[in-house]
């Protein structure tokens, strides 16, 4: 077993051993969203041309719950482990920081997957069409979207030092990017200036290209979209290895 | 031959603290080491520089020849450290956190050296327990557990003894004197000196960041030779021996000497003045009296 392996291993086991609290509760958080929002404006919206709303819907809220969840992964677990002191098991041992990085960026990339298919699943039921017409789409942005917030969740954890920063960095960046990102609506809707913002938001782009792999629409070139978020990708990894081979906050 | 641990003029600043001040220091492989000094004195950080939880400004540190930077792998495969801090983590059992440990350390089917150790720490009834539920005592050997689970020939211990009980004090010594018999080097840091003088070859006390003693444990016990008799008498001494005597609140009588000749004349004066001895006591200097002597001069 090489260290990646055990420290991978650890992480899935932190949560799956509170699935209820990890899995589970997102799941139906979606499902509530679902019920709600499609109950409320199916008959009045239609979003693009023979698309339900729920259709529309659906996959939005499918990408929201990975986003947030691989975010959350990764974050909590580094914060609990500084706030606990526990991190010096992992600083102890003889671990690379890309062992250390790859490790926290596939839990936090399972996790998302897994509350996805969860979301996915519960919704098939209400509007998910039999086949899906780009399934590439749909697995390039879902693990590109569970990478980048994966990695942006290993920063936040290196970077805050209490619960409470950490719950500003979740409430006041990543749940704007996520809510005013098309989840719930076309950017198309929004007034020039607001639909022209909402075009340097990543998250849109991973939005628009999974819906995308859904429902054949899109409000941005999908190609475009991907090189978009696999820039950010890229860039959110490139920061969270140079502080993890610094040491910033974790080895002083 | 290769020191077990190699210090050289190692520095490390905290803000405007001065944490190390110029740390140079060898510890042979197999020795019994202790590190001594008061609070803020540096232990920690020097024992946070080996391990590569912090990074010195200056100077070198290697163990069993890897230097902690350039060679952190081998550095820390050869490292076994027990944390000051009481810590756990509260998803895993005992069990599932020492093979945890030891797959961070590339170790897999762990498990016969994880019986043992367990048994030798008295942590085998409890490996199914989840780790918040043990005792202070338990997280305790844990602790240690974990430490050891890589088989290091080099062990740490970071005040491991703090706030725990006599058995587990008794049942730690034993194991670990133990490992040191089998040829694993010991470094460890304690404020309790007379466990320091009981088990430790050598010791280097720090003060402000800096070695101000570095020797053999019973050459640093030479260096005082304040002896002291607990007398208890029949009567109040006589006026000329007042002034050498100290009486406490028990109405035993202290008489501070550095050499037997002394207390022998004492002993000589009572006599001649019909005073008599109904019980006496002598202390030896310890390693207490030597650490108080040295960090005042120091």
């Amino acid at each position: 077993m090489s260290g990646f392996t055990a420290l991978f291993h650890k992480e899935m086991l932190r949560f799956w051993k509170v699935a209820v609290q990890t899995v589970v509760a997102p799941v139906v958080t979606a499902l509530l969203y679902l019920l709600i929002f499609s109950h409320v404006l199916e008959a009045h919206v239609e979003v693009y041309p023979g698309v339900s709303y729920t259709a529309f819907l659906v996959p939005g809220l499918v990408m929201m719950s990975m986003l947030q969840n691989a975010f959350s992964n990764s974050s909590s677990s580094l914060i609990q482990s500084k706030m606990q002191g526990n991190i010096v098991f992992v600083l102890l041992p003889p671990l690379s920081y890309m062992e250390f990085f790859l490790a926290y960026l596939w839990a936090a990339v399972i996790r998302g997957l897994v509350v996805g298919l969860g979301v996915w699943a519960v919704t098939l039921g209400f509007a998910s069409p039999q086949h899906l017409p780009h399934p590439g789409w749909l697995l390039a942005n879902a693990l590109l979207a569970c990478g980048m917030l994966g990695a942006l969740g290993i920063v936040a954890g290196i970077w805050a030092e209490k619960y409470d920063q950490l719950a500003a960095f979740q409430n006041f960046l990543i749940l704007p990017l996520t809510f005013l990102s098309g989840v719930f609506y076309s950017i198309h809707s929004l007034p020039p200036f607001w639909e022209a913002v909402s075009h340097f938001n990543p998250v849109f782009y991973l939005i628009d290209g999974f819906r995308y792999a859904f429902v054949g629409h899109s409000d941005a070139d999908p190609w475009f979209g991907l090189l978009v978020s696999t820039g950010c990708f890229v860039a959110i990894s490139a920061l969270t290895l140079i502080l993890l081979r610094s040491g910033y906050k974790l080895r002083h | 031959m290769t020191a077990a641990i190699h210090v050289a003029d190692l520095r490390k600043r905290f803000h405007s603290t001065q944490a190390l001040d110029g740390v140079s220091l060898d510890i042979q492989p197999g020795e019994f080491f202790g590190l001594l000094g008061p609070n803020g004195a540096g232990k920690t950080t020097l024992i946070s520089i080996l391990a590569g939880l912090a990074r010195a400004d200056a100077g070198e540190a290697r163990v069993m020849g890897h230097d902690v930077v350039r060679d952190y792998r081998q550095a820390r495969r050869a490292l076994g450290v027990v944390p000051q801090e009481l810590v756990h983590d509260p998803f895993f059992n005992v069990r599932e956190t020492l093979r945890i440990q030891s797959g961070y350390f590339g170790l897999r089917n762990n498990d016969d050296w994880i019986d043992e150790i367990m048994h030798h720490l008295d942590l085998t009834p409890h490996a199914g327990k989840n780790t918040q539920a043990l005792s202070g005592g338990m997280k305790r050997r844990l602790l240690v557990a974990q430490a050891l689970v890589h088989r290091p020939p080099v062990i740490v211990l970071d005040e491991p003894t703090a706030g725990v009980d006599v058995d587990l004090r008794r049942s730690l010594w034993a194991f670990v004197s133990r490992l040191n018999r089998e040829g694993h080097t010991v470094l460890l840091t304690t404020h309790y000196l007379e466990e320091a003088e009981a088990l430790c070859g050598r010791v280097a006390m720090l003060k402000a960041g800096r070695v101000v003693a570095l020797d053999a444990t019973r050459n640093l016990l030479k260096l005082t030779n304040e002896h002291c008799a607990q007398l208890r008498l029949d009567t109040a001494p006589p006026a000329d021996w007042q002034a050498r005597l100290q009486t406490g609140a028990d109405g035993d009588w202290r008489f501070s000497f550095g050499d037997y000749a002394e207390l022998e004349t004492l002993l000589a004066g009572l006599r001649a003045a019909g005073v008599q001895v109904k019980e006496m006591h002598l202390q030896e200097p310890d390693l207490e009296d030597v650490f108080t002597d040295i960090m005042k001069r120091a």
